[in-house]
């Protein structure tokens, strides 16, 4: 109906290696992208941002993590810690003087370096005992940020970020850091789209299904470890450095704290490990879901004339969380981009593949 | 160097450890029956505070019945969590398994505030605060008792394993498929397992609440309790034992030499230094079975 194909058949390798192989999804990416641009016209700027905003920085960040995850297979729960890197050593750059341009890539590489000391542990162990060194990794990163004054910026840890200024321009209004979070994600996006294409991803991918076996057919799993880790890295220090300069303004060691972490994993898994629309989903339900729900639960309680606590109201958001995160694994363990392909496939060959059954 | 202060630092920070202990047994429980990192334990601590708190407020029962009956209701929430949720994703790969867990940690944590409310409560189990003097040796009692109770509990667990129940869950410990071949039921067992781990999460949650207040902190002792699950081994609970006493004496000793040097709070450090040396060197821990996959 929507895709007017009868299935995928490829005749070559040029349209087998295509990144949309169906002309359908192309279409889709090229609306959604439209819209994209459009929206600071057609979206009041309270929600642009307040939720637009987030959401495409914490996708381009998610996708980070979905790489060394999702691609790579390799726990991550420090993932926080290596944002605080990018987002510290890009507002301490932009501080003293250096183009923001610059500061940008400074706090990616900065976290690619810090980045790839976790995969060190990766090279030593795998699965449980790799999330649980990561974790430590974290805690361990957090107490370095607390408890040096010189890079969480004095006695109140807080850090003012400086204006935002890019190829000459100087950034302040709310259109402008809009479109500073939709160019990273389209960027990073494009990046994770062609990554499956190239002979990076899938070695990333065979590393992932069999790091042995990926051995035996020329993969140096070590390298590519390495590599997935520092590239994740360089994603999500230029995401936590965008994230400060363009929505909190004020770098503080709680935006980067383990709950952050476990945050951008749950993400990345509800979205889907490996599926690059689930991470937009998925960023989409964890970040607006619960404040969407407890605005409903104080609207719906008022409607009734019930008093709720106010310490209630506060803490559900949290328990909403948490209960989507267990509500998805357990209705989809692979996540929504698994549901998302599930709809696209069945309304692919829609409706001739009615007559099979 | 002050030997008298030193080993009243050892000391107290092996009773300390006893009670890191007591957090622990409860995920090697877990892990030893079904290989599943229970990373909601510390949910499941706080709740047991709560709970107990609950029944004893709310309810207005005294506090010797209330901690029985607590128990009973976690003994009833565990074996519900896992027929609800693990069961389901049983054979799934460890990272969805360890995000359930998160999850199910971010519910119990955020459910029991929305109830209860976050301002922290005291449990008033009446041990008195004076300190015990052993010589020239402070001791606080509640610490004292706190480790009374996880060496109960281990040697309970202990005589537990040796009864027909416990023979089936060492089994299912050992071989999964093993046991079900034989007519044992492994999703019972598992079931089971979550359960003690519930109840070790009231008799940890009394403690930790007497001593810092039933409140969010309770579900931060989570790292502490991997630290020592690790250390010792995953699925040994006299490791867990163990490694909780070296890991408390560590921590204290080591705190009080750090602190002056890097400006106090140096033991989340010591703690996440511990948990990663033993991962990179000895991944299996002190008493752990020997079959961790390195790369």
């Amino acid at each position: 109906m929507f895709y007017r194909l009868s299935g995928v058949h490829h005749a070559n390798y040029v349209s087998d290696s295509r990144i949309f192989k169906v002309p359908a999804d192309r279409n889709l990416a090229a609306f959604i992208f439209l819209i994209g641009i459009v929206a600071p016209f057609i979206i009041p700027s309270l929600y642009l941002n307040s939720y637009m905003l987030p959401w495409l920085i914490w996708t381009a960040a998610a996708l980070g993590l979905n790489l060394v995850t999702g691609w790579a297979g390799q726990l991550h729960l420090g993932y926080a810690a290596v944002m605080a890197v990018g987002a510290y050593s890009a507002i301490h750059a932009a501080r003293f003087g250096v183009p923001w341009e610059f500061a940008l890539i400074i706090g990616g590489l900065a976290s690619s370096v810090i980045g790839s000391l976790f995969a060190f542990a990766a090279l030593r162990v795998k699965g449980l005992y790799l999330a649980l060194t990561t974790l430590a990794m974290q805690f361990v990163m957090d107490w370095v940020l607390t408890h040096s004054p010189a890079i969480s910026g004095g006695s109140h840890a807080s850090l003012q970020s400086p204006t935002l200024a890019l190829l000459g321009q100087d950034i302040t209004s709310d259109t402008g850091y809009y479109y500073v979070a939709f160019g990273w994600c389209v960027l990073v996006t494009i990046f994770m789209l062609n990554l499956k294409r190239t002979g990076l991803g899938r070695a990333l991918v065979a590393v992932r299904e069999k790091d042995f076996a990926a051995a035996i057919l020329g993969v140096n799993s070590f390298y590519y470890k390495i590599l997935a880790f520092a590239t994740s890295s360089f994603i999500a220090g230029v995401s936590g450095a965008l994230l400060v300069a363009t929505f909190f303004f004020l770098a503080a060691p709680e935006q980067f704290s383990v709950n952050v972490s476990i945050q951008v994993l749950a993400m990345v898994i509800v979205g889907g490990l490996g599926s690059i629309i689930g991470s937009y989903f998925g960023v989409a339900l964890i970040l607006l879901v619960p404040g969407l729900v407890n605005g409903l639960v104080a609207t719906l309680s008022e409607w009734m004339g019930v008093q709720i606590d106010v310490e209630t109201l506060a803490h559900i958001p949290n328990a909403v969380y948490g209960a989507l995160i267990v509500i998805i694994l357990l209705i989809e363990p692979l996540g929504l981009g698994k549901l998302y392909g599930n709809i696209r496939d069945y309304l692919m060959v829609w409706p001739f593949d009615q007559f099979k059954k | 160097m002050d030997w008298v202060f030193l080993s009243e630092l050892a000391i107290n920070g092996a009773l300390t450890g006893l009670l890191y202990s007591l957090f622990a047994i409860g995920l090697v429980l877990i892990y030893k029956a079904s290989s599943v990192p229970n990373l909601a334990q510390g949910g499941l601590t706080m709740v047991g505070a709560y709970v107990v708190l609950a029944l004893a407020r709310d309810v207005g029962l005294p506090l010797w019945l209330a901690i029985p009956l607590a128990a009973v209701v976690m003994f009833g929430l565990g074996f519900g969590i896992e027929r609800v949720a693990l069961r389901r994703l049983a054979g799934r790969p460890v990272v969805m398994i360890l995000m359930l867990t998160l999850g199910l940690d971010i519910f119990l944590r955020g459910t029991t505030l929305a109830i209860w409310g976050g301002t922290s409560r005291s449990m008033e189990l009446g041990v008195s605060y004076d300190p015990l003097f052993l010589g020239d040796i402070f001791i606080s009692r509640i610490h004292l008792v706190g480790a009374g109770v996880a060496l109960a509990l281990f040697v309970a667990f202990m005589l537990f394993f040796r009864t027909r129940t416990g023979i089936k869950l060492r089994a299912i410990a050992d071989d999964y498929m093993a046991s079900w071949s034989v007519g044992i039921s492994v999703e019972r067992g598992v079931g089971l397992s979550w359960a003690l781990a519930s109840v070790v999460a009231v008799a940890a949650g009394v403690i930790w609440g007497e001593i810092q207040g039933v409140d969010q902190a309770l579900s931060l002792l989570l790292l502490k309790g991997l630290t020592v699950a690790v250390l010792g081994g995953l699925d040994s609970i006299l490791g867990a034992v163990i490694a909780g006493i070296i890991l408390g004496v560590v921590e204290n000793v080591g705190a009080d030499f750090l602190d002056p040097l890097v400006g106090g709070g140096s033991r989340e450090l010591i703690v996440a230094a511990v948990l990663i040396l033993t991962v990179m060197i000895r991944p299996h821990g002190l008493f752990g079975r020997h079959d961790i996959e390195r790369v």
